[in-house]
């Protein structure tokens, strides 16, 4: 095998040296019944030249975003990424540590890690981050379990605007710890959490109140009035936030939320089907010993110079077993440190940038396709990046049309219930000539 | 390494105005911002981001990136992380625009080739277990063992037997297998182990019972020793009506040699970032898929992939516990996997626990007359010896860890498993030189020896690394988490 050095006679060598003849007296303490007496059915081996001639082909039947123009969005974005992540993130130091258990010879994991917590506390304006969940979603069902810790309750209110797989992914982590959940219900007209209904759910037994900002339709969410009636009631404010939006909206932080949450992927990450890209927390300072996963803080060496190393572990399961607050162990930390790299090379007024053109170019976008006969605006908040059309025609058809014109079109949201409804997301890659070639295509096949 | 670390914060870089990155022009007329998005939702200050240049932000993180070991950087026997060599040529396969620029939610018919590999790799990884379906989903090792739990407490609730609540874990397993068990609202009760370092069978008899919903075990286990009875303890989880959960964290000891399925077992998982080479990136992404029999298939976490005729399409098992997390798991982290498997086929998957389990006794045999060993016999993948000896001389593992960072190595996983004093965790993986191992062994034995004759040599060290030895409990007492401006 190519990535195995021993030779031949070396083996043999260190089986003389261990008084063993053969390599099967390795697995002497294996009960024979035990021993799998067959060959793996698997294919292969194949050299370097044939894997990749595999993957190009496997690759080949996939239409991708560098051939086709993307409107899709619901979660992951085709954002554009600066050349320098990939050739930093592959740089073999990074790549191949592990978790930095060592500090003496990790620091440069370490650093950059306390880099993005501070980063992450910039989006959003929390005192305190952690080094990456999974994803938004999973990080979200984790923000829901440590507010019931935190708050001895056992009820969670999740609003009806949040993403659906988040949905379903928090009521699974929920459900396996017997907490009970209650939705408020979307507002029909503008799109967001009904605030006339309010009362319809049981706050005073409440841990906390999700709100997803902006919600799974790209529309901004009335916060201020949840945060006062959860807070009102002893429970947390938990947000589930988009990065890019933080470059022009309120922080959480300033709207009094206890824990913030969200996904990074539009900060540098590749599309990559849905993954990997990593999952953010934030929290207060108040609530940092129940806070999930690794934390980096800053201490000094012995000569008394700066250092950092993983710290805060007694809430982690490598000591704390079955009393930890999670069991999160590995992370996303190599796509943590792509958004560090990213939001470093974009820097203050790029980072701005992305997300004024992000609005710019959604509005743009919305307007011109409520020009075509048929389509109306699904709802009435003002939205950021993402906007829903309503329209009495068959979206995956549609789509299934648009493919042939190069265009990856909206989302149709039949899979979620609303059939009427698609979803569309814009972001500082698209150009005008790619929306207006869209329109007008769209246009076509509408009418 | 003799860096010295002296490198400033990206933040402390920033100069005001300096800019790393442009976006193209905006070419869409532009409307005031506060006809946008109301004034009460929009931001007073922007974030605090740093202002440096491109040359700058590459020189910062290249700058970092030699503070740090990796594989890449020299021998790293971390015990149970199975770091070996992460082919290169993955890299590149990831990178491929068909691959990386796909979005989870086009439609089936232009997304075929990912379906397919999901498809096969599932297939690969269901027949190295000796099961029947696989779901990709988990995002780790931890998540694999949540996902597992809860598709083992579905099966349960599904046949009338929700009381079922309590998961046998042994003392010597992995934080994680407890912590996982806690999630999922399950009591640990936890099982000792013998004298052999195996599961103790005659407690094990005694814990079982009417509520046992299952057994989690590593099998290698954490001291590196394959369970001899682990038939009998299938045998008896399984009367009592639980069923057994393999930690495949160990698993680098066993492709193509045992199959988790056929001794018993129910549920595997795998770390691809272990035992199928994905790099570990400082921390992940990795992958954690599960492998189940098929009476637990219908209670998958979904989506998964079906084949039907020449077509792939997305499904959500019959009775699936749904999500674990969004879209389809970390699909560029397992495809690396994939091509392992490819690249290896069967007979070199073999090859590679053959060789992890040799270099491991190789090494074993080599240390044990300097260091104490707990558990005196053939050893798997990795080994667990003591460093209880190295007191007398005023020095602790913890000291022993530090100074192989002088010469170069990554420590191996120090004080676990917890039922071993002072413990020293040590999996060299098959990718070493015998060489590699030889020097190592050189460099132990040369430390013990430091630690009789200068024992300050170790309880000072390290000396030659970018720090020294970093003060831990300062950084735990006043967390300093974020950087602020002075």
């Amino acid at each position: 095998m190519r990535y195995i050095p021993i030779t031949e006679d070396e083996r043999r060598e260190m089986l003389t040296s261990l008084g063993l003849e053969k390599i099967d007296d390795l697995f002497q303490d294996i009960p024979q019944e035990a021993i799998f007496q067959g060959e793996l059915d698997v294919p292969g081996p194949l050299s370097e030249a044939e894997l990749i001639r595999h993957f190009r082909e496997l690759a080949a039947k996939n239409q991708d975003a560098t051939k086709l123009v993307s409107f899709l969005g619901a979660g992951v974005y085709d954002h554009l990424t600066p050349s320098i992540i990939k050739h930093i993130i592959g740089r073999g130091e990074f790549l191949t540590a592990y978790t930095p258990y060592q500090p003496e010879i990790t620091q440069g994991v370490l650093q950059s890690i306390f880099e993005y917590q501070t980063m992450i506390c910039e989006l959003t304006a929390m005192d305190a981050a952690n080094a990456s969940m999974y994803d938004g979603a999973s990080a979200l069902a984790e923000a829901c379990l440590m507010a019931c810790a935190a708050t001895r309750r056992e009820l969670v209110i999740l609003p009806a605007t949040l993403h659906p797989e988040w949905q379903e992914v928090v009521r699974l982590y929920l459900e396996n710890q017997d907490v009970a959940m209650v939705y408020l219900p979307q507002d029909p007209q503008t799109g967001t959490v009904d605030l006339s209904r309010l009362d319809e759910v049981p706050w005073a037994e409440a841990a906390c109140v999700v709100v997803q900002q902006p919600n799974f339709f790209g529309l901004l969410e009335p916060v201020a009035e949840l945060e006062k009636r959860v807070h009102e009631n002893g429970g947390l404010l938990v947000m589930a936030v988009d990065p890019i939006s933080l470059s022009l909206l309120k922080p959480p932080g300033e709207l009094n939320a206890d824990i913030v949450v969200g996904d990074g992927q539009s900060l540098g990450q590749a599309m990559g089907f849905g993954g990997p890209a990593f999952g953010f927390f934030a929290t207060t300072d108040k609530l940092i010993r129940r806070m999930p996963g690794r934390v980096v803080g800053e201490t000094v060496d012995a000569e008394g110079k700066r250092a950092f190393v993983l710290t805060l572990q007694t809430r982690e399961q490598h000591i704390r077993r079955e009393k930890a607050t999670s069991n999160i162990c590995s992370n996303q930390a190599l796509n943590a440190l792509a958004a560090t790299i990213y939001l470093s090379v974009l820097g203050k007024q790029g980072f701005r940038d992305v997300g004024y053109q992000c609005l710019q170019k959604t509005h743009y976008l919305k307007q011109r396709l409520l020009e075509i006969p048929g389509l109306k605006a699904a709802f009435s908040a003002p939205s950021f990046r993402e906007f829903a059309l309503r329209g009495a025609v068959d979206w995956a058809e549609i789509n299934r049309r648009l493919l042939d014109h190069g265009f990856l079109g909206g989302l149709p949201l039949a899979r979620f219930g609303q059939p009427e409804l698609a979803l569309f997301s814009v972001t500082e890659a698209r150009t005008k000539a790619e929306m207006d070639a869209f329109v007008s295509t769209l246009r076509g096949l509408i009418s | 390494m003799t860096v010295r670390a002296n490198v400033p914060l990206i933040f402390e870089r920033s100069t005001p105005g300096r800019r790393g990155y442009r976006l193209p022009e905006l070419d869409v007329p532009e409307t005031p911002l506060e006809e946008l998005i109301p004034q009460e939702y929009l931001r007073s200050e922007p974030p605090q981001l740093p202002e440096v240049s491109e040359p700058e932000v590459v020189r910062h993180y290249t700058q970092l990136s030699r503070l740090n070991h990796g594989v890449d950087v020299g021998f790293y026997p971390l015990g149970s992380c199975t770091m070996k060599y992460n082919p290169r040529v993955h890299e590149d396969l990831v990178s491929l625009p068909g691959l990386s620029a796909i979005h989870p939610y086009q439609p089936e018919e232009t997304v075929q080739g990912a379906l397919e590999l999901i498809y096969n790799l599932g297939e690969h990884l269901a027949a190295i277990a000796g099961l029947a379906k696989t779901s990709l989903q988990p995002a780790a090792g931890a998540h694999g063992e949540l996902s597992g739990l809860m598709v083992i407490k579905a099966y349960h609730n599904h046949r009338g037997e929700g009381h079922r609540n309590e998961m046998i874990v042994p003392d010597s397993a992995h934080g994680t297998n407890p912590a996982s068990c806690a999630m999922v609202g399950y009591k640990v009760v936890e099982v000792p182990s013998d004298e052999r370092g195996g599961v103790d069978v005659e407690a094990l008899r005694k814990l079982v019972g009417p509520n046992t919903a299952g057994l989690m075990l590593t099998n290698p286990n954490t001291l590196g020793l394959f369970d001899e009875n682990i038939c009998e303890i299938a045998e008896i989880v399984h009367a009592a009506g639980g069923l057994l959960y393999y930690d495949g964290a160990n698993a680098n000891a066993i492709l193509g040699i045992v199959r988790p399925g056929d001794t018993g077992f129910d549920v595997v998982h795998f770390n691809l970032h272990k035992t199928f080479s994905t790099p570990h990136g400082g921390g992940g992404p990795g992958a954690g898929p599960i492998v189940v029999s098929k009476e637990l298939a219908p209670f998958l976490p979904g989506p998964v992939v079906e084949k039907e005729g020449d077509r792939f399409r997305l499904v959500m098992p019959e009775h699936s516990i749904g999500r674990v997390r969004s879209f389809y798991g970390n699909f560029l982290v397992y495809a690396k996997a994939y091509a392992y498997i490819l690249s290896h086929g069967p007979e070199g998957l073999r090859e590679v626990s053959e060789t992890a389990v040799l270099n491991a006794n190789y090494m074993m045999n080599k240390l044990k007359d300097v260091f104490e060993l707990p558990y005196d016999r053939i050893c798997m993948h990795e080994f667990v010896l003591s460093g209880s000896g190295l007191k007398k001389h005023g020095v602790r593992t913890l000291d022993l860890a530090k100074r192989l960072s002088d010469y170069g190595y990554h420590a191996p996983t120090v004080y676990f498993p917890l039922i071993v004093d002072e413990a020293i965790m040590i999996e060299p993986t098959e990718t070493e030189a015998k060489s590699t191992l030889d020097q190592f062994i050189e460099v132990m034995r040369q430390i013990a020896k430091e630690a009789e004759e200068q024992p300050e040599m170790l309880t000072s060290a390290p000396h030659n690394t970018p720090v020294k030895r970093v003060d831990e409990a300062r950084a735990a007492r006043h967390p300093v988490l974020r950087w602020r401006k002075a």
